[in-house]
């Protein structure tokens, strides 16, 4: 396996969510993706990094290509310790928003990857992992 | 990064706004408020948005759009996106977001072409509607 860089973001600053687009871009492009995909990454992780702004104010976006046998991906880490969320399945639907906003973000970003991961502990915060393969 | 602001040109009764680069929540915020009072401002009749450059519409920037489109129109001005992307097209729908009451054409030319139409018949039907009021008056 050869040696992969990781990719880290500190989400402090709307200015932040945009660097994150843009390194994603970059990363989904070297690692190969077409670019529909690089644009479903690039969406799926603005929601992600976004949410971090709303709901934790900081956090920290890791971004590693990946390889399983023979299979090549990228997988990216939103992590915040923000309030946690309350009810992960609830947060999970279609239309449901706590922040006024359209309640596309967590569904949404999970229907524009693979694999999609969530862990949240109340009072601690969030993990978010989401991995696409080429 | 934030200072950069989307320039917003006045060509005829229409609005041209193109958004050229990636911007920030803050700004996509700004721009929504400097259209809504240059419409008010220059009292331009329609608003074409040009997001051909844009290579991601997140759920953020789509409700701009939208609501751009519905404020603009309650104050009586027309609203059409142009260019968007093949790859941002398939993105939206997968996202979820219809971009909900938002006219869209292919590129600048048809979207002007689209709201030069528009705006005649807006004209010709208020013409219509006054001929009615002054013949029902008339009786």
């Amino acid at each position: 396996m050869q040696q992969q860089e990781i990719n880290r973001i500190q989400i402090e600053d709307n200015d932040d969510v945009v660097r994150v687009r843009a390194r994603v871009r970059e990363a989904a492009a070297r690692a190969g993706f077409g670019h529909v995909d690089q644009v479903r990454l690039v969406t799926a992780a603005s929601e992600l990094a976004r949410n971090i702004r709303l709901y934790a104010e900081r956090g920290l976006v890791e971004i590693l290509p990946v390889r399983k046998g023979n299979r090549r991906g990228l997988h990216i880490k939103f992590e915040d310790s923000g309030p946690g969320i309350p009810d992960i399945k609830l947060a999970m639907t279609d239309g449901y928003t706590t922040s006024r906003g359209l309640g596309k973000g967590l569904p949404g970003s999970r229907r524009l990857v693979d694999d999609f991961e969530i862990e949240s502990v109340l009072g601690e915060g969030t993990i978010v992992k989401i991995t696409k393969w080429l | 990064m934030s200072a950069f602001k989307v320039p917003i040109l006045k060509v005829g009764d229409v609005l041209l706004v193109s958004i050229q680069s990636d911007i920030d929540d803050r700004a996509v915020v700004e721009l929504q408020q400097r259209v809504l009072e240059q419409i008010e401002r220059t009292s331009a009749r329609a608003v074409l948005i040009d997001i051909s450059l844009l290579e991601m519409v997140d759920s953020f920037t789509g409700r701009m759009l939208s609501d751009i489109a519905s404020m603009a129109s309650i104050m009586d001005a027309e609203t059409v996106v142009v260019g968007i992307q093949p790859a941002v097209a398939i993105t939206l729908v997968e996202l979820g977001l219809e971009l909900k009451g938002v006219s869209t054409a292919l590129d600048v030319d048809d979207g002007l072409r689209i709201l030069r139409e528009r705006m005649k018949d807006k004209q010709r039907r208020r013409a219509a509607g006054a001929d009615d009021w002054h013949a029902t008056a008339g009786n």
